[in-house]
């Protein structure tokens, strides 16, 4: 069983009757040679570290390096316990808990690469939000995890998961439409239903680069996480409204490939475009490591 | 098509910031304890590249230096590497160098040890926390970690190899990859051996147990 493209899940699901998660783990099954259990097992330790790696930044804030950001989750917290939210309050919550991950990250703490250390914010935030609001058990978010390692591996195959290959899109793309697929499986939407939720992810944010001031994880990419999380969480709403993607999944990878490979070095992760290259970018990198 | 695991992507845990300049340069600090041993007075980190101009924004510093103490990726206390090292009397050295045409997030490690013994690690860290070991002292190397993983120094004898793979073949341990690497022959040659099995103590006592070979070194396969 080698799966490459969102084609070749849909049939696979289809034919075998089971959802995108039992795929996973089917795939990675035959992949690695561990059996069904111990897949589950080793999924719930990384929901366990996406969990800390949440409460941590909420609680309070959190040292970083380069120490452009920092304190954005608790302040956003503070925020919507004593104000009506803006964006209402699974959305408020939920950028919040990426917001901390990413500062977990950032500070040298403990996360899930998901699919990347820059991105990582968005699936536990995207999970963990979904899980308080619908009351689902670990199990169903574990179920949830694999549905997004499908997406991710397809993306991977067929495009990138490296914002140097493919930019930004490649990487909080990705985790988004990893994300959304995963809610939609969770709450009971089909095969197709989750397909076309990460395609509307990857739609929506194709063509963001990468420009990470000083070439750290915190500015803009804390707020990109944000932007991610809020993404995964509208397409799922549409997608299980049964609104569906016009292009489909496999076409949307193949132009993300091709608008990361369009792209130009300098907004390909080396810092030198983008927010990066402005004069308050360049100022910080100077502050952060004067010798690059 | 590259081929990825379901952990590959939700995966691997790890400390932050980045894989490639955080989590790889752990890996690449830890194999090079495993290779020199755990008894270390001094390492010093000659830094390439990208690895220069970044690794204190990066905490290159501290991952290379955890990885040297024997701590994994995910392992919270490399924030802290400097006041560890500093109260187990590690000496440590961070310079910047230019080490040739190489990847330009590469480091070169020399271990030195109480005992005076000096060992020369050469590694790339590539991206998403994979790595490349380059070179083992003087000899070139290509190994990635991927793999539970034996470094073997023997002198470039006949027989040495087949001792090693009979030792292996009669636990049943399977090979995945294997390549051998010498300077000159009849000299010191360096057999690497990635293997889909862990070992136990014993089959490593009866390998150290072949004739001619030097140093035997083993490294678990890490969970990245």
């Amino acid at each position: 069983m080698n799966i490459k493209s969102g084609i070749e899940l849909l049939s696979y699901c289809e034919e075998k009757k089971v959802p995108i998660y039992h795929a996973a783990i089917d795939y990675e099954k035959q992949n690695s040679g561990m059996s069904e259990k111990e897949i589950l097992d080793k999924m719930m330790i990384s929901w366990n570290v996406m969990k800390v790696s949440i409460a941590k930044g909420l609680d309070k804030k959190q040292n970083i390096k380069g120490k452009m950001i920092g304190g954005e989750a608790k302040k956003l917290k503070e925020y919507y316990d004593s104000h009506v939210s803006v964006c209402g309050l699974t959305m408020s919550k939920a950028i919040s808990y990426a917001l901390s991950v990413i500062e977990v990250n950032a500070s040298m703490g403990r996360i899930v690469a998901c699919p990347t250390a820059g991105s990582s914010g968005v699936l536990p935030a995207v999970l963990l939000s979904t899980k308080e609001t619908f009351n689902l058990l670990d199990k169903d978010i574990i179920h949830g995890l694999l549905t997004s390692s499908m997406v991710g591996i397809i993306i991977g195959k067929n495009a990138s998961l490296s914002g140097a290959q493919g930019g930004c899109q490649a990487e909080v793309g990705s985790a988004s439409a990893m994300a959304a697929a995963a809610v939609v499986e969770m709450l009971g939407g089909s095969c197709e239903q989750a397909l076309h939720a990460a395609s509307m992810c990857l739609k929506n944010i194709m063509g963001l680069v990468c420009d990470p001031v000083a070439g750290l994880v915190e500015v803009p990419c804390a707020k990109r996480n944000t932007i991610g999380t809020a993404n995964a969480m509208i397409s799922a709403e549409m997608a299980l409204a049964g609104i569906v993607s016009i292009i489909p999944f496999d076409e949307v990878v193949y132009a993300m490939d091709r608008v990361g490979r369009m792209m130009p070095v300098c907004l390909r992760e080396t810092a030198e475009g983008g927010v990066a290259a402005t004069p308050t970018g360049q100022r910080l990198k100077e502050e952060i490591m004067p010798k690059a | 098509m590259e081929q990825f695991g379901v952990f590959d992507i939700i995966g691997p845990i790890m400390i932050g910031p980045s894989s490639s300049h955080t989590a790889g340069a752990v890996k690449i600090g830890y194999i090079a304890m495993r290779i020199h041993g755990k008894s270390i007075k001094k390492v010093q980190f000659y830094l390439h590249g990208s690895f220069a101009k970044t690794y204190v924004g990066h905490g290159t510093d501290r991952a290379l230096l955890s990885g040297v103490m024997g701590f994994l990726p995910d392992d919270e206390r490399i924030k802290d590497a400097y006041s560890i090292g500093d109260s187990i009397g590690l000496e440590y050295e961070f310079i910047e160098a230019d080490l040739g045409e190489v990847h330009p997030n590469t480091v070169k490690i020399q271990l030195t040890s109480k005992e005076g013994k000096i060992t020369e690690v050469m590694g790339a860290s590539i991206g998403g926390g994979k790595i490349k070991i380059l070179k083992i002292n003087d000899i070139d190397v290509a190994f990635d970690g991927e793999y539970t993983t034996l470094i073997v120094k023997h002198y470039d004898r006949p027989g040495v190899i087949a001792g090693i793979t009979a030792v292996l073949a009669e636990h049943t341990i399977n090979i995945a990859f294997m390549k051998l690497f010498r300077q000159a022959k009849g000299e010191f040659a360096r057999l690497i051996v990635e293997m889909d099995d862990s070992i136990t103590r014993q089959v490593l006592k009866e390998i150290k147990a072949v004739k001619y070979i030097k140093e035997v070194a083993y490294i678990e396969k890490m969970a990245l």
